[in-house]
């Protein structure tokens, strides 16, 4: 848990080093004596540089680094399917067996055909409709367990239990018990999905709450602010990093669920085509829906880290 | 530039109302005791002041010495163990925005621009959308921070977040200021720099301030009334009227009057902590 919440501060926007320059202008103060020699006393003493060519240069760093980093990345890939290819042209065979896995050129072969097969389509329609339905109630119900169990002390003594319980069983642990509890096989499939993602954003919306600083409370209790209102203008707004960095967590973790519910029952999802391909024997097809769930995957948790960005503006790094 | 403030005639005077008659603080025989048994620590014991509507108050003395628990119990954070807080015949039960609260660690939220922050508690009190921004404006300018409104507290210098801060809790118009040392992070330069401001600001509101320091030139500085408090249990040993002439400006801290109080308040803490020193190697 510590490392996903790591990662979200990692991603927060670095702090301008302009930021704490814009004082000059603060000349319209009637009342405030000194003004302008207080701001600059202070910058000469927290802020010796930090001007405009200095954030000039800033910029082109990042800007090289982040050009490095794709070039490095791309060699790599690169690096990696050259061994892939001869790993299999050779038929490596030492301990790890290649005889059996496909090129790289078959693979893009077959995904190359899927590109213009429909039911392909419908594989991965259905899995993403599964995810979307699992992962909406997982939120709304982990956002709302974790609010309650981080505030009070008798939901906390009520559910935690539950989870700690639950929450170490593995999702295809769930599949005999999911079948049997669930009418259709969609629903017990969509359940264990939703139990994937639930986990991580409750303990995550646990942890955001309990990191409220008490300071923030207090001030809001002397402006007057009431339980409630407590809750809802310092309490949430304060676990949002966290609830995200859970959000995040919670989506990768439902691809997890969702393939292993797909590969035991169903006949559509892009585990089940998966899957479907070993039983036939196609084994290009495996990697082809291997690298598919893997790219759907990153593709859709970045999609939330997306989405919260915009709320987390605020939680740059503290000067 | 200090006289110069002072004497210019100010046309929002009358925004701030005249004099406040509120703000009467009663300390009815409080102690404070946290823990129980062999952990028992008596923080406060049986402090009985007053303090009248108008009076600029620090509480001086060393680190815990139960400075900030007698604060608190103003504030409401903190329940008696016995005796009782009134403000204005009051009793205190629980933090309210008549007592306004300035605190040590940076407290603005986050998330919420500086006219925001500022606005916070006229919006909590029911007041519209378009009287928060209007009493968030007046607040502004008084601070000298219009320039700034729309930014993040992230994005300001320590001594700008404390001001932000002290306008957020006068936004509330509250009959008590409470500050536990407001200025304690701040560096040597912008602390000297702030007191002056709460003196201008205080001058324009007349509230009664309560507020906290173990800096003794800041005490004097700012204070109509020291009062000293020593350790182990918390209580009140001296109550210095400081009568230096207002508006001050730091040059203050050159005069013989000046120094005379230092040289008071100094001797009183040195013999303080001479008489704990001897009884602890005594227990010992
Ligand atoms: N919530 C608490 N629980 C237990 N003990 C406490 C609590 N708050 C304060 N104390 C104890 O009460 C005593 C007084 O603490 P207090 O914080 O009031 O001191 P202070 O004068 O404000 O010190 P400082 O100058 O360091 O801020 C200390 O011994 C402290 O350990
Ligand atoms: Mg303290």
């Amino acid at each position: 848990m510590n490392s996903a919440i790591q990662n979200v501060s990692e991603e927060t926007i670095p702090e301008s080093p302009l930021a704490v320059t814009s004082s000059s202008e603060l000349a319209d103060s009637q009342i405030v004596v000194d003004d302008k020699s207080a701001e600059k006393a202070h910058s000469y003493v927290t802020n010796p540089q930090g001007h405009a060519p200095g954030a000039f240069m800033q910029v082109a760093l990042n800007l090289k680094s982040k050009v490095q980093s794709i070039v490095i990345g791309l060699f790599s890939i690169v690096f990696g399917l050259v061994i892939w290819h001869f790993a299999t042209l050779y038929n490596f065979d030492f301990f790890i067996d290649f005889q059996n896995v496909p090129s790289p050129l078959k693979v893009g072969g077959a995904f190359a055909h899927h590109l213009s097969d429909s039911e392909f389509y419908v594989h991965i329609q259905v899995s993403i409709r599964r995810i979307l339905i699992a992962y909406s109630i997982a939120v709304f119900l982990g956002i709302l367990l974790g609010l309650l169990v981080g505030r009070s002390r008798m939901a906390r003594a009520a559910i935690l239990p539950y989870i700690e319980i639950i929450r170490p069983i593995p999702a295809v642990a769930w599949i005999p018990m999911a079948i049997l509890m669930w009418p259709t096989e969609e629903s017990s499939i969509v359940y264990i999905t939703f139990l994937g993602a639930l986990f991580p954003i409750i303990l995550n919306t646990v942890h955001g709450v309990e990191q409220t600083p008490e300071v923030l409370i207090r001030a809001a209790q002397s402006l007057g602010a009431s339980k409630l209102q407590i809750f809802w203008h310092v309490v949430l707004p304060s676990a949002l990093p966290s609830i995200a960095a859970g959000l995040a967590i919670g989506m990768g973790i439902s691809w997890f669920s969702l393939l292993a519910g797909e590969i035991i029952s169903g006949q559509y999802g892009i585990g089940y085509f998966t899957w479907d391909a070993y039983s036939l024997i196609n084994y290009p097809d495996i990697v082809v829906g291997m690298l598919v769930i893997g790219a759907l995957g990153s593709f859709s948790t970045y999609l939330v880290r997306l989405c919260m960005r915009p709320a987390l503006k605020w939680n740059r790094k503290p000067a | 530039m200090q006289a110069n403030a002072v004497n210019t005639v100010n046309p929002e005077k009358a925004l701030f109302g005249e004099r406040n008659e509120k703000g009467l603080i009663e300390i009815d025989k409080v102690s404070i005791v946290f823990g129980e048994g062999a952990k028992k620590n008596t923080a406060v014991e049986q402090t009985s002041l007053t303090i009248l509507p108008g009076e600029f108050v620090c509480i001086l003395g060393p680190s815990g010495c139960g400075k900030s628990t007698l604060l608190n119990s103003v504030a409401g954070y903190v329940k008696p163990s016995s005796g009782r807080v009134l403000v204005d015949g009051t009793l205190v039960k629980k933090p309210a925005p008549d007592r306004g609260m300035v605190f040590q660690q940076y407290s603005l939220f986050p998330w919420k621009t500086v006219r925001d922050n500022i606005a916070f508690g006229p919006k909590i009190a029911g007041h519209s959308q378009a009287e928060c921004e209007s009493i968030a404006n007046t607040f502004l300018q008084m601070i000298g921070l219009a320039t700034i409104a729309d930014k993040l507290p992230g994005e300001l210098s320590g001594g700008m977040q404390q001001r932000v801060g002290i306008a957020r809790a006068l936004a509330n118009y509250p009959s008590v200021l409470l500050m536990d040392e407001p200025f304690g992070a701040l560096d040597a330069q912008t602390r000297l720099i702030m007191q002056e401001s709460l003196l201008n600001i205080w001058s324009e509101f007349s509230t009664t301030v309560l507020f906290v320091t173990h800096d003794v030139d800041e005490a004097i500085f700012l204070a109509d009334r020291i009062l000293i408090m020593s350790s182990s249990p918390g209580s009140i040993i001296a109550d210095i009227q400081v009568k230096l002439e207002r508006p001050r400006s730091q040059d203050l801290g050159t005069t013989e009057a000046f120094n005379e109080l230092k040289k008071q308040c100094l001797s009183l803490i040195r013999e303080q902590s001479m008489r704990a020193f001897s009884t602890q190697n005594q227990a010992s």
